[in-house]
């Protein structure tokens, strides 16, 4: 393990409902500047493992460490883009932006004066290409146009890391793809760190620089009875080259091969792995198992 | 391009009645009222020329002259100007009084699982205690004049608004305050700066709905003891079956209860652009 990997870690984290396991003993770390892309089942857990990393729950047990501290509460060293009610909607397209900066600031900065956080969020506006919609409220927009306020409103923060649930789940695939290739600029300029869900396989290998599958379909010393409480699990965790921006990289054999790799270990519940058996190629990946959990 | 329309213009859920059919709709029961007024009153009067119960036309628009637009010889001046002040003005501050603490009171409760726990049960007890139940109550602990009487309107529209304002705040979105602390706001920037703009508008909406409630807890009290207002006059002419005086308040209440409703709700449409669009969806 190495030192570098420690910036985002989940250790022996679960997370239960009434007594329902949903997320079971998930193991995590992340490198700073990762571009690290989620997907699994629907209902799996993948919102509420962002959940847990924002600090808007608690993990039932385990921990979630940011830069080698114990997360608490919401803060703004987390960013986070919801796919709906991340907007204000009593504010503008403008003051939607701006609201960060206008609230206290980006931490250790000094205090901005009235002009200097109207300059810069109407740059940012500029940037996601909204600046003629700034006195708009956000129910004037289309979903796209909202998606690109709401990442411009947590970009404008600068956060260590920037978590994303579903943001372009709502999107015609033409407005998707652009969002994708600017979120891909934006994340090169700022070499930010990204943890982005989707439900779409395509979207996460074309985004990501690391694959993660959280998914309840797997099988492990505990056996398969019904009466068995398992949540899901990070049962594979892949590298993926970064491709050039723009979107021909989907074409190529190796991304569909991947895809209907994952799509079968992740997505088909007759196709169970044992836990020992999970593709955890990335360098970063680590796993505890219980002694429950590992017997054969 | 005469195509006969495929929806009728009046019957079933499919019905499109057009402008000038849905004005003249609207005004038929109003029409039909004044209808049976006027042809009870004439049937009345031909029994008995003094009859007090269903005054003619005639018989209030002298009493509303004589009410309104005569000074007082006593007083020296306009009596229905001077009820008419007195009664808005119990109201306009029982009603606003209860609004304010409503809203502070609510988006605390809401917000604050802290405050909710510690407030919420005693609030929905307080709410189901009948206001006028402890009428008597309010006139011997603050005494017969204003203070009784805008205590009972604030107690009578108090919790219900504030429970409005919690179950609004409950409405927002996880979401939002989340996404609100990731961008540094502090709790109190969170409450008074996110979320209080935002439930602004449905105060407004509460208080609409608050405001019938509110007139009938201000006629009890003045009916009860007062040495003036809308309610005082009605209940006092009583006393000499004074109809001609009493319908013609009851129009006027009613006519400033919808006036006051119509300019809350284009306060709403001026002030909270977003909302009204919301609500439309
Ligand atoms: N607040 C809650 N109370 C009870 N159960 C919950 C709660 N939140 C989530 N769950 C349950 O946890 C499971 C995982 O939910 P979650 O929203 O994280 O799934 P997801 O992977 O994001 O699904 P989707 O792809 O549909 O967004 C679901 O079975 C859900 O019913
Ligand atoms: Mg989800």
């Amino acid at each position: 393990m190495n030192q570098k990997a420690r910036f985002l870690q989940v250790i022996d984290v679960y997370k239960s409902y009434s007594g329902k396991v949903v997320l079971d003993n998930i193991d995590l770390q992340v490198k700073k500047g990762e571009f690290c892309t989620v997907v699994g089942p629907s209902g799996c857990g993948k919102s509420t493992l962002l959940r847990l990393i924002v600090g808007a729950e608690k993990p039932t047990e385990g921990e979630v460490l940011l830069d080698q501290v114990s997360v608490g509460p919401p803060d703004i060293q987390r960013g986070i883009v919801f796919q709906r009610y991340s907007l204000f909607p009593h504010l503008t397209v403008l003051a939607n932006t701006s609201l960060g900066l206008r609230l206290g600031g980006r931490p250790g900065s000094e205090r901005m004066s009235s002009q200097e956080i109207k300059d810069e969020s109407m740059d940012i506006l500029e940037k996601i290409r909204l600046a003629e919609h700034a006195d708009k409220y956000p129910h004037q927009l289309s979903g796209g146009m909202q998606q690109r306020v709401a990442i411009g409103q947590s970009m404008i923060m600068k956060p260590k890391i920037l978590l994303m649930d579903e943001p372009f789940g709502a999107l015609d695939p033409d407005t998707r793809e652009d969002m994708q290739l600017f979120l891909i600029e934006l994340w090169e300029q700022e070499k930010m760190t990204i943890f982005f869900v989707t439900h779409d396989l395509e979207e996460a290998a074309f985004l990501g620089t690391r694959m993660l599958v959280l998914s309840q379909y797997y099988s492990d010393g505990r056996g398969n009875g019904k009466g068995i409480n398992r949540g899901a699990k990070i049962i594979s965790d892949h590298p993926l080259p970064r491709m050039a921006s723009n979107t021909s990289g989907k074409q190529s054999r190796e991304f569909t091969r991947l895809i209907t790799q994952i799509r079968k270990e992740g997505f088909d519940p007759d196709y169970l792995q044992h836990a020992h058996e999970f593709n955890l190629l990335h360098p970063d990946s680590f796993q505890t198992l219980t002694e429950d959990e590992s017997r054969i | 391009m005469n195509k006969k329309s495929k929806y009728p213009k009046l019957l079933g859920i499919h019905a499109r009645p057009g402008p000038v059919l849905s004005i003249l709709l609207a005004a038929l029961p109003f029409v039909i009222l004044l209808g049976i007024y006027l042809v009870s009153a004439e049937i009345r009067h031909r029994d008995n020329p003094a009859d007090k119960l269903l005054p003619k036309i005639s018989k209030m628009t002298s009493a509303v002259k004589h009410m309104a637009f005569e000074k007082n010889r006593r007083s020296e001046s306009y009596l229905m100007l001077d009820d008419t002040l007195a009664s808005m003005k119990r109201l306009l501050i029982g009603s606003g009084l209860a609004a304010v603490a409503a809203l502070l009171i609510g988006l605390n409760i809401g917000l604050f699982p802290g405050v909710n726990v510690t407030l919420n049960p005693f609030l929905t007890f307080v709410s189901m205690i009948p206001p006028l139940s402890i009428l008597p109550i309010l006139f011997i602990s603050f005494g017969v004049d204003e203070l009784a009487k805008i205590v009972l309107i604030f107690i009578g529209i108090f919790p219900i608004i504030t429970r409005d304002i919690r179950l609004a705040v409950g409405k927002i979105p996880r979401e939002q305050i989340t996404k609100a602390a990731t961008l540094g706001a502090s709790q109190m920037q969170l409450a008074y700066r996110i979320i209080l703009p935002q439930i602004m508008p449905r105060l407004i909406e509460a208080l609409r709905l608050s405001l019938g409630a509110a007139w009938l807890f201000l006629i009890a009290g003045e009916a009860i003891a007062s040495d003036g207002g809308l309610g005082y006059r009605i209940f006092l002419v009583r006393r000499y079956l004074a109809m001609d005086v009493i319908l013609p308040y009851v129009l006027w209440i009613t006519f400033i209860g919808f006036t006051m409703d119509f300019l809350l709700r284009q306060a709403l449409r001026f002030f909270y652009p977003w909302y009204v669009a919301g609500e439309d969806k």
